[in-house]
């Protein structure tokens, strides 16, 4: 069995296209679309890379990852986030909470899939200025 | 910072004139020799020998005295930040071009506030909860569109159903992409109708009363009866946030009026003087309203120049009428020094102090804070903080020094300075001479 991935994204549109590029590359996708009870589908799915969007109905995704890197999940899980904002400040307090990787939307198929794989096989980009 | 170069608009006027040092000394009955130190600013000249000079230049004495229109050359300040040039050249080109130091004076205050508007629609922008979500939900459905669209690209073997799905959500995500975008022209467009250009309803405010130069004709002698076409002809009260402040300001300024009726308010300051503190007595009426009215009153040759600022407890200021001779801040907080500021201790309590402005004005200062009057127990107080200022003749060696705003303050020493200048650090030598 190939490696998985969970995506936890509310916009259905976006996981269609996220989860067809995905398994086309070989991943198994399971799929989480609340910020509600996303901690625990982490804990359930035990997935090799979460694939995280900030804006979520229900809670933060900055919140579900702080809670993640607390206890919620292995400290070395890779995380990557997705958010349509990408102004300095986001992509910092991404890192300060425990960000693998952190991409804006709008981003290109490409760029999903070299940050997954990335990610998966232990490469994880500079993030920038830990926030405090 | 007029004293220091009295010396040199005597010698250019004396120049203009076509006259020789030795016939101006005669004129004024001193030596030329007298004459050459003053004119080199090497003696101070004031009193009678001032007149005299002046009347052999066939010219006021303030115009020796104080040279330039001085709130022009503070106005046009922050600029030579940018220019390599003194003090005394900037005072030369608004004595001599004076339209065009008025024009380009305007145009410096037009920029300061374009560049506050875009603070401020910047600070909308990022603060808008309504701007936020919609700017969210349109990246997300241009995300969407942008990977189902590369999917259909990179992928020609796709089967017909996910195809068709995916063109589907093309289409899905595309009218949402144009509602979305109508909603934010529509956001847009009641955000400029609120705005009008003016960054708070109080600036709108106190434009409407800048550009009728504090006083309303229509309200002298008619009460309240022009309110509403005021109201509803004035473009600043073109929001319904201005025009509901623009009516308690004209309301109150048509009580005010018929309180103190112009003409027997007029005589009485021309005959007693601008002592806020005696005209109260002699119209039995508080304090606040005579300051309002003195600053209503147009200027004419007996009445000096008068200047009002108010604030609430938080030193926000509510209306501002600057002075000829002291620049009050268009925006952004205001010197701490001010008499104002301190007056918010001591509800109730009027003080009187002398001040300079950075100009080198000297104003008699009123300050007096008052607790809004409510019918409500165990409400919070609310203070609100009046200062008038009325020009004073000549210079007092005793006067507070205040500034404007730190930014474009020159006391560069002063212990209240909370950011530093924009004028240079040189900026009070060059004023002070």
């Amino acid at each position: 069995m190939g490696k998985s991935v969970l995506l936890i994204e509310d916009e259905p549109n976006i996981v269609e296209a996220i989860s067809f590029l995905l398994e086309r590359d070989g991943w198994t996708v399971r799929l989480h679309s609340n910020g509600e009870g996303a901690v625990q589908a982490v804990e359930t799915a035990q997935p090799d890379v979460v694939v995280l969007d900030v804006m979520l109905p229900g809670r933060s995704g900055f919140d579900i990852l702080r809670e993640l890197r607390q206890g919620g999940a292995p400290s070395d899980l890779p995380i990557l986030m997705l958010t349509a904002r990408g102004q300095k400040k986001d992509r910092e307090l991404a890192a300060g909470y425990g960000a693998s990787h952190f991409l804006t939307k709008p981003f290109s198929n490409a760029e999903m899939l070299q940050a997954v794989r990335d990610l998966s096989e232990g490469r994880v980009p500079d993030l920038g200025a830990k926030a405090s | 910072m007029q004293s220091q170069l009295i010396g040199a608009r005597i010698r250019d006027r004396r120049l203009q004139a076509g006259q020789r040092q030795a016939e101006l000394a005669a004129a004024a009955e001193i030596s030329a020799s007298y004459l050459n130190l003053i004119e080199h600013n090497r003696r101070n000249i004031g009193g009678a020998l001032l007149t005299r000079i002046a009347k052999a230049l066939d010219v006021e004495p303030s115009v020796l005295r104080d040279g330039a229109d001085a709130a022009l050359v503070q106005d046009l300040q922050p600029l030579t930040q940018d220019v390599d040039t003194s003090q005394g050249r900037l005072e030369e080109l608004v004595e001599r071009f004076p339209e065009w130091a008025t024009k380009l004076a305007a145009q410096r205050r037009q920029i300061e506030g374009l560049e506050q508007t875009l603070r401020g629609l910047n600070d909308r922008l990022t603060h808008d909860p309504v701007l936020s979500e919609k700017m969210h939900e349109v990246l997300s459905a241009v995300s969407a569109i942008r990977s189902t669209s590369a999917i259909l690209v990179d992928t020609p073997d796709i089967n017909a159903e996910w195809r068709n799905r995916f063109h589907a959500n093309i289409d899905d995500e595309s009218r949402k992409l144009a509602d979305t975008s109508a909603e934010m022209v529509a956001h847009f467009d009641r955000l400029n109708q609120q705005g009008q250009g003016f960054v708070t309803p109080i600036e709108a405010v106190n434009s409407f009363f800048e550009r009728r130069g504090y006083h309303i004709e229509e309200l002298e002698h008619d009460s309240s009866a022009g309110i509403e076409e005021l109201l509803a002809n004035a473009p600043e009260f073109s929001s319904n946030p201005a025009r509901e402040l623009g009516e308690v300001a004209l309301r109150r300024y048509a009580r005010d009026a018929r309180a103190l009726p112009f003409d027997s308010f007029s005589d009485a300051v021309r005959a007693r003087g601008c002592d806020p503190s005696l005209l109260a007595d002699a119209f039995d009426v508080p304090l606040p309203r005579i300051f309002r009215r003195l600053a209503s009153l147009p200027r004419t040759p007996d009445i000096p120049e008068i200047g009002l600022v108010s604030c609430d407890g938080a030193g926000a200021i509510l209306m501002r009428k600057p002075p000829a001779g002291f620049a009050l801040p268009r925006f952004g907080a205001a010197c701490p020094l001010w008499p104002l500021f301190a007056s918010l201790r001591n509800p109730g309590m009027p003080s009187r102090h002398i001040v300079q402005s950075a100009e080198g004005t000297d104003f008699d200062c009123y300050t007096l804070s008052t607790v809004k009057q409510t019918s409500r127990f165990d409400a919070p107080a609310v203070i609100e903080a009046s200062m008038l200022l009325v020009a004073r003749d000549g210079r007092s060696a005793d006067g507070l020094p205040l500034g404007s705003s730190c930014r474009v303050c020159p006391r560069e020493a002063c212990s209240a300075r909370r950011e530093p200048s924009i004028l240079g650090a040189d900026s009070l030598r060059r004023l002070e001479g």
